[in-house]
């Protein structure tokens, strides 16, 4: 039965999570963005304590799990809550500890043993940050085609390769940090293809991986992207990601790139919040200035500021929709790497686009460094490049809607 | 509780509607398209899937399902999706029975909603659209104006549905309160009555199939029980109703053009190669299925909020542009797909892209 009316359970959540965006973050956004690799210490403290007292916050998905009673709903009311998180400050977003991507990781492909040994970290009285390491710089878009190699001596793995552009690498993989873990794929056999790629969990301060550096960005400044150089990393057997065995197919592959599944709608969701405190700000801006959005006018009779409105507003509602739906098939248990995409493709194009008509349509105001809007609109482009580029979300939705293989369109 | 899912019934519905408008209309559209003319066997079997009657209540001879702006939205798309103005005529009774069921008085009922149950197909329509560029639904200048205890209705209207042979008219006119003012106002009339004049079949660019007329009201006398009532609320209430159909219908004209490229693109080579295994085919391609979704998403939302009988001004005016938009897009993009061979009228395409330039225009033209 259709409804398209969030359940109160969630609303209670959004309320909560907008009280703390709203008076927490947006107030410091500006400021972190221009020291840009400063951390903000105090709003990280705060949250973790507030999201392990009250079990809000964006690592909720990944602690349900040992609850005795799961969340029905739990993609779902991650999305609501990244949404609303994002609403107040994307950057402060992705910096904010918790179980991130490495802990989706984790818990995707991870053994019983595995999840309660590296979750349980999270549910600690200090802040807790892990990442996902996949991209190379001779390996982006093509994740396939990564270097970095894994090797097998004695008892141990023995990590080689560079890392580049790794969300909270820094907080993730310094000891001085956090007690913190990084997901790193890397080739266990490079002739093998796809199905030689494994994902290994290497703990912070592990020897012989060093971060190297941290990028200057565009945008979302506070969250660092690490560069992480392994020499001679050696990691313990057990701490490869699902079976050590390469396998014929690459079912294995495959098993890793469904992690996306669950993380593109909650990128999607970010990214919407951006577009929405773009969106609410232009409303505010009409509203002081008297110029109404009439809906239900004919459309002859719209401004063109009315136009631009619409379009936005209509835009932005269609991406919130369709991340809503593939959050909500996966809370079904159903398959969603087609609406995922979907979702993740629409969304990172329409923040981008309603941000620069935003900065657009305020004028000065808009290009103004004194208003956030220009910074939203630096910090809603990353949306439509990571966890996969607008295009390559695109050639995913083509091969299921052609039923093509990666070798049939690529 | 956020549920993107139909339930059973609304299922059963589509999946009657889906294996007609694939088995019965879609094989139709391009003949009818040409002769400007659809097979009355058609229509007639069109009638008996029972979906006008089906709302009606019983007490007026209906099947007494009630009527649901979602489970019109489902009908609309797979209708639609077999061929626009087919869609629009089967559909054309729902824009006097509807708007009766939710704004007439019982006497009204009475004598209107049960000659929509019998076992033929019972022509009627909405006069709702003016001949002019400046034309708004809200500000009619077609008008009513008080003469005794009844009314006379002055205007024109165009783009009539069936105007050549609706035995009943909805019509839309401006009723001055006295002061110079007016407030649109919903009222019926029948097809004899003296002062109208019926106009000879337009003709447009698409939606051939479809006959449409103008109609002019000449000092025409409307008795005052023909009038609608619900007050303002209802004229907005009938223009979200109409708008979520009409973006229902765009995703289903959409659907089609987008099923119908990919199809042709997965068998056409080109430079060793299906056109499909070329990514600028294949982006395209990967838009519609992604807009088509997002299309049907926006209109369920403003239907869903119709059915709660809550005010879904916002929602239904941002789906029906969004849909208006993505449907032209979507439609073109599907032609050039099919490369020169989509601009020949041996393909669907063309007409899918002819229709669907309709949808920016019909404001408060369409089915409830
Ligand atoms: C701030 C930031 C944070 C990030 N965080 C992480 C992280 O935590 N972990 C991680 O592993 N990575 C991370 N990344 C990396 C990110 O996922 C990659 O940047 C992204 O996947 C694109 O790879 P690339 O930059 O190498 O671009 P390339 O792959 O070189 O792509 C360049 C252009 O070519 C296009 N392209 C590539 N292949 C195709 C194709 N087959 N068809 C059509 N077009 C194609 C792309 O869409 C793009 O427009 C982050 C990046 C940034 C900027
Ligand atoms: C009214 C009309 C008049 C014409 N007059 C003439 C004439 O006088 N003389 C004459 O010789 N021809 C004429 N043509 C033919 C016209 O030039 C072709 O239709 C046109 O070149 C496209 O070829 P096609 O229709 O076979 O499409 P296809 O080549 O089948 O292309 C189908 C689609 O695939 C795309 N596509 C094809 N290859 C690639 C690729 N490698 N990468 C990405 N996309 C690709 C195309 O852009 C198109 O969107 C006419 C056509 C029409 C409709």
């Amino acid at each position: 039965m259709i409804d398209y009316e969030l359940s109160p359970d969630i609303v209670a959540t959004r309320e909560q999570l907008h009280m703390l965006a709203e008076h927490a973050m947006r107030p410091i956004a500006r400021d972190y963005d221009e020291r840009e690799h400063e951390k903000p210490w105090d709003f990280i403290n705060m949250t973790w304590q507030l999201s392990k007292n009250s079990g809000i916050g964006p690592g909720r998905e990944n602690r349900d799990k040992t609850e005795p009673r799961p969340d029905a709903e739990r993609n779902l009311r991650t999305c609501v809550a990244v949404e609303e998180l994002s609403w107040g400050d994307a950057g402060l977003y992705l910096a904010m500890p918790g179980p991130g991507l490495g802990g989706a990781a984790v818990m995707a492909a991870g053994t019983p043993e595995q999840k309660e040994r590296f979750l349980s970290r999270f549910k600690g009285e200090k802040a807790v940050w892990s990442a996902m390491a996949i991209t190379e710089p001779g390996a982006g878009s093509d994740s396939a085609a990564i270097q970095t190699t894994a090797v097998r001596d004695g008892d141990h793995w023995v990590l080689n390769g560079t890392k580049i552009f790794c969300t909270s690498g820094l907080m993730a993989g310094d000891p001085s940090k956090s007690n913190g873990f990084i997901v790193v794929w890397a080739t266990v056999d490079r002739s093998a293809g796809r199905a030689g790629i494994k994902s290994f969990i290497v703990n912070a301060g592990t020897p012989g991986m060093t971060i190297a550096k941290c990028e200057d960005k565009m945008g979302i400044r506070v969250s660092d992207t690490a560069t992480l150089i392994f020499e001679d990393c050696r990691i313990p057997l057990d701490q490869i990601l699902g079976s050590p065995e390469v396998p014929k197919t690459s079912e294995g592959f495959k098993g890793v790139m469904a992690t996306f599944d669950a993380t593109r709608p909650i990128v999607a969701a970010s990214a919407i919040g951006v577009g929405r405190a773009a969106l609410d700000f232009v409303r505010e801006e009409l509203k002081r200035q008297n110029i109404p959005i009439r809906y239900g006018t004919a459309v002859h009779k719209l401004t063109a500021i009315e136009r631009d409105f619409m379009d936005m507003e209509a835009n932005l509602q269609a991406a919130r929709l369709l991340t809503w739906r593939a959050a909500w098939m996966m809370d079904r248990g159903q398959r969603n790497n087609l609406e995922a995409s979907m979702a993740k493709a629409k969304a990172g194009l329409v923040v981008t686009q309603v941000t620069q008509k935003a900065v657009e349509i305020l004028g000065p105001l808009g290009y103004s460094r004194e208003l956030l809007l220009e910074k939203w609109m630096r910090d809603a482009k990353i949306n439509d490049i990571f966890e996969g580029t607008q295009q390559i979300n695109m050639m995913i939705i083509a091969r299921r809607i052609l039923g093509y293989s990666s070798k049939e369109l690529s | 509780m956020i549920n993107f899912e139909l339930d059973q019934e609304q299922q059963l519905i589509r999946d009657t509607v889906v294996s007609f408008a694939r088995d019965e209309i879609r094989p139709h559209a391009r003949e009818a398209d040409e002769k400007g003319l659809i097979p009355s066997a058609l229509i007639q079997k069109g009638w008996e899937l029972g979906l006008v009657q089906s709302i009606i209540p019983e007490e007026f001879g209906g099947f007494g399902n009630g009527h649901s702006a979602i489970s019109g939205a489902v009908v609309a798309e797979e209708l639609a999706y077999g061929d626009l103005s087919i869609a629009m005529h089967l559909l054309a009774p729902r824009l006097v029975t509807v708007p009766v069921l939710e704004f007439g008085s019982d006497a009204l009922k009475r004598s209107v909603l049960p000659r929509f149950c019998g076992d033929r197909f019972e022509p009627a329509s909405a006069a709702v659209m003016e001949p002019r560029m400046d034309f708004d639904a809200l500000t009619p200048t077609t008008s009513l104006k008080r003469d005794g205890d009844d009314y006379t209705l002055n205007g024109e209207k165009c783009l009539v549905p069936l105007g050549n042979e609706a035995r009943q008219f909805l019509v839309i006119a401006g009723l001055s309160n006295g002061t110079g003012a007016s407030h649109p106002q919903a009222v019926l009339i029948d097809r004899e009555t003296p002062g109208l004049t019926i106009g000879d079949r337009e003709r447009n660019m698409g939606l051939k199939a479809l006959a449409t007329t103008r109609l002019v009201f000449d000092g025409c006398k409307v008795p005052r029980e023909q009038l609608l009532g619900g007050g303002d609320g209802a004229i907005a209430r009938l223009a979200n109703l109409w708008r979520v159909a009409q973006s229902a219908m765009a995703v289903g004209v959409a659907r089609a053009a987008f099923d119908y490229a990919r199809d042709y693109a997965k068998d056409r080579r080109a430079f060793g190669q299906v056109i499909a295994q070329k990514q600028a085919i294949a982006f395209m391609l990967a838009d519609m299925a992604m807009e088509v979704d997002a299309m049907r998403l926006l209109t369920w939302e403003a239907a869903w909020k119709l059915d709660r009988n809550e005010d879904a001004t916002r929602e239904a005016h941002l789906a029906k542009r969004y849909a208006a938009e993505m449907a032209l897009k979507i439609t073109d993009n599907a032609l050039q797909v099919l490369g020169g061979h989509g601009y020949i009228r041996d393909h669907l395409v063309e007409l899918f892209l002819r229709n669907a330039r309709s949808f920016a225009m019909l404001e408060g033209f369409a089915i409830a």
